[in-house]
């Protein structure tokens, strides 16, 4: 999978939980899940399931707790998708 | 400190109607919300008979954001949100935009059990060892007071935010409770509700103890007969009911309509003790939360000329009948008229109370008194303490002056609410 491929793909699933007063365009790949895209915490864990499910992956706890940013993200997809 | 309170707002999601246009028409019409459940039949219930409102995705998306209505498998909290969003609309209420919370604006709404086919998701993730993929909804569907807490974050209410849940009394519980709060000048404006989930894991433990009627699946319109002599048990339903309760105060200076005036009420138990127990009323605490409403009220029994009873169409009808009765010491032609929606609703359990008081108010504004339906044979022990002509089988025009909606639930509680038309003085 090409790194734009996979970007756009999370970019998707992020979509969706961005408050009101946030943009698809916002999301940038040093964007802070919380602190830049207001993302609530609670939802983080649904982006983990939902990143589970797209890319195929099992996330463990530490990872969940790597993932602050979409840089992070992308960084751990890239990691498990090679262990695969 | 004792303020008077009025209704500005109502909403409902009923079987037989969503939204109040609908509502009203079906229950002029007495149209049915029962139908026949092919998912019930499926799974063996005796009772395949069940009331369950319409509501269509598309409604749903003007309720719920494309996150919300992710994972959403929380049947009350889809009811329970259209009718409270409904309520605060027809009261002429926005949503909170300011940065503050609304500190005089609260919520008491209802249920008796939330998001039991989310809670159903969960057990067999569990069961699987999958804990981890229970994601984030899980516990805000199915914690009881997810209803109020969803409708209190959707209008960024300051006040008092929570759920009551008294089985089948709730929804006029918590008009009660909304009461007494803005009567005590603790609150301005109180949304009270209630709501009930759908389906067989609600319903089942009802048709376990057999005390819903299994002759009717092929003739679903015509299964629920309250206070009629060929009444054979309850049919379940779901839905949700919701009232805007204010203070007058703050009616007046917002110049918002007023449906009606809530003069107050009582609630009680019968602890369980002699008649009562954990199924059945205690007719001696029934009479005394109907008898101390009127007190309460501050009106004479004499003043009541419409009851909205509990009446879930099983043998007890002619007890509650008797009890109202003597409570007011009214009888044979002297009775006011009285009728049961639970002939095209059906019994909505934690959510009957409101949708009923929903509906009694409706009264006020449409000048009638709903018609009952499947009573055309009024049960002959009700004929002997009631004239025929206080049941009507038509709907009937009256302008109500002081209508008493009373609910009674499992645990032997009673709540008894009396609404009056409202006049300036």
């Amino acid at each position: 999978m090409l790194k734009e491929e996979k970007y756009q793909k999370l970019k998707e699933i992020i979509k969706i939980y961005l408050p009101e007063d946030v943009a698809i365009t916002d999301i940038e790949q040093e964007s802070h899940f919380m602190n830049d895209l207001n993302i609530n915490s609670a939802n983080l864990v649904d982006i983990v399931l939902d990143v589970e499910d797209a890319f195929d992956i099992r996330l463990e706890n530490e990872d969940m707790e790597k993932m602050q940013t979409v840089n992070d993200a992308m960084a751990i997809i890239d990691t498990k998708l090679f262990e695969k | 400190m004792n303020r008077r309170v009025v209704i500005t707002g109502l909403g409902v999601c009923a079987p037989n109607g969503v939204g109040l246009t609908d509502f009203t028409n079906a229950l002029l019409d007495g149209k049915s919300g029962l139908r026949h459940q092919p998912n019930l039949e499926k799974l063996g219930f005796g009772c395949q008979v069940a009331g369950e409102p319409l509501v269509k995705d598309k409604l749903i998306d003007n309720y719920f954001t494309p996150l919300e209505r992710r994972g959403l498998n929380a049947t009350g909290i889809v009811y329970g949100v259209i009718a409270g969003m409904d309520a605060w609309k027809d009261a002429g209420l926005e949503k909170n935009t300011t940065d503050e919370p609304s500190w005089d604006r609260g919520i008491i709404f209802g249920t008796g059990i939330l998001g039991v086919d989310k809670f159903r998701e969960a057990i067999h993730l569990i069961d699987e060892g999958n804990v981890r993929r229970l994601g984030s909804t899980s516990v805000i569907q199915t914690m009881a007071s997810g209803i109020s807490a969803y409708l209190g974050g959707l209008l960024g209410c300051g006040n008092q935010v929570t759920t009551n849940s008294a089985a089948c009394t709730t929804g006029t519980e918590g008009i009660l409770m909304a009461y007494d709060r803005i009567s005590q000048g603790k609150a301005e404006i109180m949304l009270t509700g209630s709501c009930s989930d759908s389906g067989p894991y609600v319903w089942g433990g009802f048709d376990a103890m057999r005390i819903l009627p299994r002759g009717y699946n092929d003739n679903p319109t015509k299964a629920s007969r309250p206070m009629s002599a060929t009444a054979g048990g309850f049919i379940p339903g779901s839905g949700a009911g919701a009232l805007v309760l204010e203070s007058l105060e703050s009616a007046e200076k917002r110049g918002a309509h007023i449906y009606a005036e809530v003069l107050g009420g009582e609630i009680n138990s019968g602890g369980q003790i002699g008649q009562g127990s954990m199924t059945a009323p205690n007719s001696m605490a029934v009479q005394r939360c109907i008898r101390n409403a009127v007190t309460n009220a501050g009106i004479k029994s004499s003043d009541i000329d419409v009851i909205n009873g509990h009446l879930t169409a099983t043998f007890k009808d002619g007890l509650e009948i008797e009890n109202w009765s003597k409570a007011l010491g009214r009888a044979h032609e002297d009775f006011p008229y009285i009728n049961s929606f639970k002939g095209s609703v059906g019994h909505c359990l934690a959510a009957a109370g409101s949708i009923e008081s929903v509906a009694s108010i409706l009264q006020f504004k449409e000048q009638v008194v709903f018609k009952n339906v499947n009573c055309e044979d009024i049960h002959p022990e009700i004929s002997k303490l009631i004239s025929d002509s206080c049941i009507p089988r038509k709907t009937k025009k009256h302008a109500s002056k002081v209508i008493a909606k009373a609910s009674f639930g499992f645990g032997d509680v009673n709540a008894c609410v009396i609404f009056k038309a409202f006049t300036k003085e």
